[in-house]
């Protein structure tokens, strides 16, 4: 809550002269009864028109007065909230900035839109009816209570009799209700996720004609949630009721014993309207606190939801004096154990003991899980070692800062992704000052230029959300393009020529002899053509070192090498090349 | 003028929507909703006459006490006693309509929400090519949700708001026409602020939902490329980014709000207004004696005009509510008013049994035999085709957009039991094909026959049940393995499900599981590797048991090895079976009866592995291209 809170910022401000200026329309609207009483009494009941007319302007003046309160706090009201929930969606998205790749892990993305979205919209919701209503119903409530008690204090006992009974049904209410309300969030969830499961899995869905199935399932998801929702809005249902019960026992109590005081001489007719009409107003504070009690009930579950966001702590921090070169491309795995979640058991390496010199060519190779990604996941720090030390350069990655070490080691990862915008600007996310000079020699090394003169608007043709309007092949040449741009010491390409066909990918690994001949290269690939003419490959079996080898001596002496190269000389080329 | 227009056409645009949404609710709760109106009525009469028993107590008992005397006191109690009852009446009523109302609006949300869903599964698979998966989504959450309020909120207290103004108004009309029409100038004048500023904040309120998509489709984006972002170190250009369109949602809705939040102060002080002026004037006409005016009159009007004036003040309030589920309904109607998949078939699948004479017969029993149950109308009499999979495409054109076709005279002929595959560059249609035949897309020309029958004659349902599929991209749903599994064929029982999973060589890996085969899946199956979920996707296929299968580069993402362990298991699940595959690995395709070389949505070349290879042509030179540089 507080961590929330802490984002109005600079808009704070806005939020207390909302307050403020609120005070100034409460007060104004707290002598109207009195104006109204005096056209009654001194006027209309007196036959004086003078009075009419000039309390009847007063009355107008202060509207206007009061207008003018209003509509300020208003304004100021909604530029606090909007102010509020949009810091409080910087803040979250900023604090995901600074997430390492488990945090990124641990949410997914619908569950972070929906936290920026939804939740925040809630958020926003429930700060400006309070800060609206935060000043207005106190003020009323304490204003109308003063005002009874200095009108007629015998009536006392029968305000705190109403206001006890009001205060425990409410609360009793609010207690059991908070309670349903999670239960029902954490449904409303559910439901979300199993939409969202059917909307990108129709495919499935239609192919084993599975439509009735998966309405019977929706359909019993939202019946549960109808009967959290239906068990909770019929408390709530109570609220009306019993702020209309105190009203009335208000009403009746007042009038038998106004009208035996009045009779007794205690208390003047005008006294009895001024009552009631106080009555009413603090009745009316009271159902105002009330409403803001749900309201606030209502946006706890988002505030809690945002709030895990914004307190997760990035796990991996730059060093107290970080280094800011990377020497050379040399690179040592030093007895390295690593599991994604720590204490779970289940490690993705175990022993790996690997040393790399500057410049060299590395291929990795293994079967699904094997490890392969995690490998080379750690040279750049995207995750921290459980055990041992991985070294780049002979300094230990944990020394660097982070954003030099990963600037010159670069990485082309397994599921990649473009940007909406020109090629141009999806290259310069490698070197934001790279000419275009520059860029043409990095997409020729990658073997993007060939197709991207063939666009009809070159470099500035715009590329989809996602990448979606270029094919596989070219999206992966791109982001070597884009890699290659950082001028790296080492360059890791995880499984990034996969759907590069293989003459292609032979030209691509031809051009990095070329033009970066001091950069270590690391290539993982599935096919034995992608790295057979590397300096050494790896072959990594169930997150151990099974062989680190030549691609001559691997054939003669590892069996899996073996196996992996049999299958795919029996007919295993690869028919995606370059659409 | 153009304002008026432009007020008129937005009134005109949403009222209609949102009495769909009334019509929508009325049609299950028609009669709930009689009775919520008629408890809303007794509630509104007691109020009334709750509020005018100070009037009476003074009048009627402490005046003539004070004048006269009199004790009045008994009198008094028993009509004390009396309005108790009269309020006991209105809080109970109270309590119904409230109560009633939770019902008929989650009750509807409930309808509304099963319904959408019903209509979402039905739609043609064109709809979620063309629609945003985050789009369709924030229609079951932001949309849906407006409707809520309006129906939980606006909606009663529309009702209990005009109920009081009609009652107030009669009241008033009676008491004195000329100060009425005074009451009825500031009520339009209320009314038309109210609507002036509607418009202008509504203008904000699309903004608002405009921007929000824009920050709903920013986010999306780039937490999709997350990974990229950091490892390119780009954090700083994407926080810029994210508050350009973050300033632009705050200054839309800043400005919506404060439209907004002005009605209230503005209509609750025009009501102040109005009390002034009635006052006035009402003292003016009765001292002067004019149009029949006491004193007692205008006190009692200004009360009136209070109570005429207040509802709409704080319907005023509920006014943002109602813009919004104008946007919301709007949203939610569109989808709902989707025309869903076409289905004119009418060739059925049914059990079948050879009968005495050789001949198919349809029965009951799970026979594993299946037939085409083929109606005649013209003849009247039915006829039964044995189930074998046969699949003859003949002169097929089609295009996702009709002005451009992506396959071209597409002919081709699988008898029972052979694989076809089909090898090409990306793009160049061959999952199109695929999605041809279980009609996910219907063909813009030419036909394809299933078993000799034109599959736009077959019930898609029928059609897709005798296909299995394992597709390009794996999904999974949330629940356990064996769940997961049993999607194929919901009748499997565990036994047939591990046979399935241990054909696709995924028992292995089930069992390493922390739970085994009882292991939960969440979030499209995220704890599991690629490779991992294609294998448990080819076990959901063999479970159901197909006699046409379609594997959609089934075994992409599993390395060579792994694959030669799904291989076997493959080749187990082919046998018997018409099968259609997609490969860009030669290794997956060599040993089918005939290989489809595909290219720019022709068959260019077609033929057996060595027929191909001999033939030296597109597929000879891939096929060799890619060992050349080993030799």
């Amino acid at each position: 809550m507080k961590i929330v809170l802490k984002q109005a910022g600079k808009y704070a401000k806005d939020a207390y002269i909302t307050m403020g200026l609120t005070c100034g329309e409460v007060f104004l609207e707290i002598l109207m009864p009195f104006i109204t009483a005096i056209i009654i009494d001194d006027g209309l009941k007196a036959s004086n028109i003078s009075v009419v007319v000039r309390y009847g302007i007063l009355m107008v003046a202060m509207a206007i007065a009061s207008l003018g309160f209003g509509a300020l706090a208003g304004k100021f009201a909604a530029k606090s909230s909007t102010g509020f929930a949009a810091n409080l969606r910087e803040a979250i998205y900023n604090n995901v900035q600074t997430f390492s790749f488990s945090n990124i892990d641990k949410f997914s993305v619908p569950g972070l839109v929906t936290r920026m979205t939804t939740d925040i919209t809630n958020v926003q919701w429930a700060y400006m009816m309070c800060t609206r209503m935060a000043v207005r119903a106190p003020l009323n409530l304490i204003f109308s209570f003063i005002m009874c008690l200095i009108i007629c204090p015998q009536i006392a006992p029968t305000f705190g009799i109403a206001a006890l009974f009001l205060v425990i049904v409410l609360g009793a209410i609010m207690v059991v209700t908070i309670r349903i309300f999670n239960r029902m969030f954490d449904g409303y969830d559910d439901l979300n996720a199993s939409v969202q499961e059917n909307i990108s899995a129709i495919r499935v869905v239609k192919a084993f004609v599975r439509e009735d199935y998966e309405d019977k399932k929706f359909s019993r998801a939202s019946t549960v949630l109808y009967r959290l929702a239906v068990k909770a809005e019929s408390l709530l249902a109570f609220i009306n009721p019993a702020m209309m019960l105190s009203v009335y026992f208000c009403i009746i109590m007042v009038s038998w014993m106004g009208a035996n005081l009045i009779v007794g001489g205690s208390l003047t007719t005008g006294d009895l309207t001024s009552l009631f009409s106080y009555i009413m107003s603090l009745l009316m504070s009271l159902m105002m606190l009330g409403m803001l009690v749900v309201m606030i009930t209502m946006s706890l579950a988002s505030v809690r939801r945002i709030s895990e966001v914004l307190s997760e702590t990035p796990d991996l921090h730059d060093p107290e004096n970080p280094v800011f070169e990377v020497p050379n491309g040399d690179i040592d795995f030093d007895h390295v154990s690593f599991s994604y979640k720590t204490g779970s058991g289940k490690s993705a390496l175990s022993d790996i003991d690997l040393h790399i010199k500057s410049g060299e060519t590395i291929g990795i190779i293994g079967g699904t899980g094997s490890g392969k990604s995690s490998l080379v996941n750690l040279i750049c720090r995207l995750y921290d070692v459980s055990e041992g030390e991985v070294r780049v350069g002979g300094i230990n990655v944990k020394d660097y800062d982070m954003e030099a070490l990963r600037n010159q080691v670069a990485v082309v990862l397994q599921k990649n992704t473009l940007f909406t915008g020109t090629i141009l600007e999806n290259l310069r996310w490698g070197n934001e000052n790279a000419t275009l000079d520059e860029c043409r020699a990095a997409c020729k090394a990658a073997c993007a230029e060939e197709f991207i003169d063939r666009f009809p608007d070159g470099y500035d043709t715009r590329i989809e959300r996602g990448g979606n309007n270029v094919s596989g092949g070219q999206k992966q040449r791109l982001c070597i393009a884009r890699a290659l741009l950082k001028k790296p010491k080492v360059i890791i390409l995880d499984d990034s020529t996969s759907a590069v066909d293989t003459a292609t990918d032979a030209k691509i690994r031809a051009a990095f002899r070329e033009t970066i001949p001091g950069t270590t290269k690391i290539i993982i690939a599935q096919r034995v053509s992608s790295v057979q003419d590397a300096d050494r490959i790896l072959v990594l079996d169930d997150g151990r070192i099974d062989a680190f080898d030549t691609h001559e001596n691997l054939l003669k002496t590892n069996a899996i090498y073996q196996d992996i190269y049999e299958s795919q000389l029996k007919g295993g080329g690869d028919f995606d090349q370059q659409a | 003028m153009n304002e008026k227009k432009g007020r008129r056409g937005h009134i005109k645009g949403s009222m209609p929507l949102l009495g769909r949404v009334i019509k929508y609710m009325l049609d299950s709760y028609k009669w709930v909703f009689v009775l919520v109106i008629a408890c809303i009525l007794i509630n509104a009469v007691t109020g009334v006459i709750g509020a005018t028993f100070p009037q009476t107590l003074v009048d009627e008992y402490i005046e003539p006490m004070l004048n006269t005397g009199a004790d009045l006191f008994p009198e008094l109690f028993n009509d004390i006693i009396q309005l108790i009852c009269i309020m006991g009446a209105g809080v109970i009523a109270a309590y119904c309509y409230s109560r009633l109302m939770v019902n008929v609006s989650q009750g509807t949300m409930l309808k509304l929400r099963n319904e959408l869903f019903s209509k979402m599964e039905s739609l043609p698979i064109k709809y979620f090519d063309t629609h945003a998966h985050g789009d369709i989504m924030s229609v079951y959450t932001n949309d849906i949700d407006t409707l809520r309020q309006l129906i939980s909120q606006v909606i009663p207290q529309t009702i209990n708001s005009a109920i009081t103004m009609v009652a107030t108004f009669v009241t008033m009309l009676v008491l004195n026409p000329a100060l009425t029409v005074i009451s009825l100038l500031t009520a339009f004048l209320m009314l038309f602020v109210t609507a002036r500023f509607t418009k202008f904040s509504a203008k904000y309120y699309i903004k608002q939902q405009h921007d929000l998509g824009a920050v709903d489709g920013y986010i999306e984006e780039m937490m999709d490329g997350q990974k990229v972002v950091k490892v390119f170190c780009h954090e700083e250009e994407a926080k810029a980014g994210f508050r350009r369109v973050n300033e632009e949602l705050r200054d839309s809705g800043c400005k919506a709000n404060t439209y907004a939040n002005l009605l209230m102060p503005v209509n609750a002080n025009i009501g102040w207004l109005s009390y002034a002026v009635v006052a006035i004037v009402g003292a003016i006409l009765a001292i002067n004696g004019l149009a029949g005016v006491t004193v007692g009159t205008v006190v009692t009007f200004v009360g009136l005009n209070k109570s005429f004036t207040q509802p709409i003040s704080q319907l005023s309030m509920q006014i943002n509510f109602v813009v919004t589920a104008a946007a919301g309904a709007q949203r939610v109607f569109d989808l709902m008013d989707q025309e869903p998949e076409k289905d004119d078939g009418y060739v059925e699948l049914v059990n079948a049994k050879i009968g005495p004479n050789d001949e198919l017969m349809e029965t009951d029993e799970r026979t594993n035999i299946w037939a085409w149950k083929h109606p005649h109308r013209a003849e009247g009499t039915v006829t039964y085709t044995r189930l074998e999979g046969q699949v003859v495409f003949d002169h097929v054109d089609f295009g996702y957009n009709p002005d451009k076709l992506v396959l071209h005279d597409i002919s081709m002929w699988a008898k029972p039991g052979q694989k076809i595959a089909f090898v090409g560059a990306t793009g160049a249609g061959k999952t199109t094909i695929t999605n041809l035949i279980n009609r996910f897309y219907d063909i813009a020309d030419g036909k394809i026959r299933y078993d000799g029958i034109n599959i736009n004659k077959i019930k898609k349902q029928d059609l897709r049940r005798s296909l299995g599929i394992v597709l390009q991209d794996t999904h999974l749903f949330t629940g356990t393995v064996m769940d997961n599994i049993r999607y194929g064929n919901l009748e499997a029982t565990d036994e047939e499900c591990i046979a399935a999973a241990t054909l696709a060589n995924a028992d292995g890996f089930i069992r390493r599981l922390p739970d085994g085969y009882q292991t939960m899946l969440t979030g499209d199956g995220a704890n599991l590797s690629q490779g991992q979920r294609q294998l448990l996707a080819i076990a959901r296929a063999a479970v159901a048991d197909p006699p046409v299968l379609i594997l959609d580069e089934a075994t992409s993402s599993i390395d060579t090895r792994t694959e030669k362990l799904v291989q076997g298991g493959m080749d187990a699940l082919m046998t018997g079976r018409t099968t259609f595959v997609i490969a860009h690995r030669l290794s997956t395709v060599q040993n089918s009866d005939c290989i489809m070389v595909m290219e720019l949505g022709r068959i260019i070349e077609r033929g057996t592995h060595d027929e191909l290879i001999a033939k030296q042509g597109k597929y000879y030179q891939l096929y060799t291209g890619n060992f050349a540089r080993q030799s």
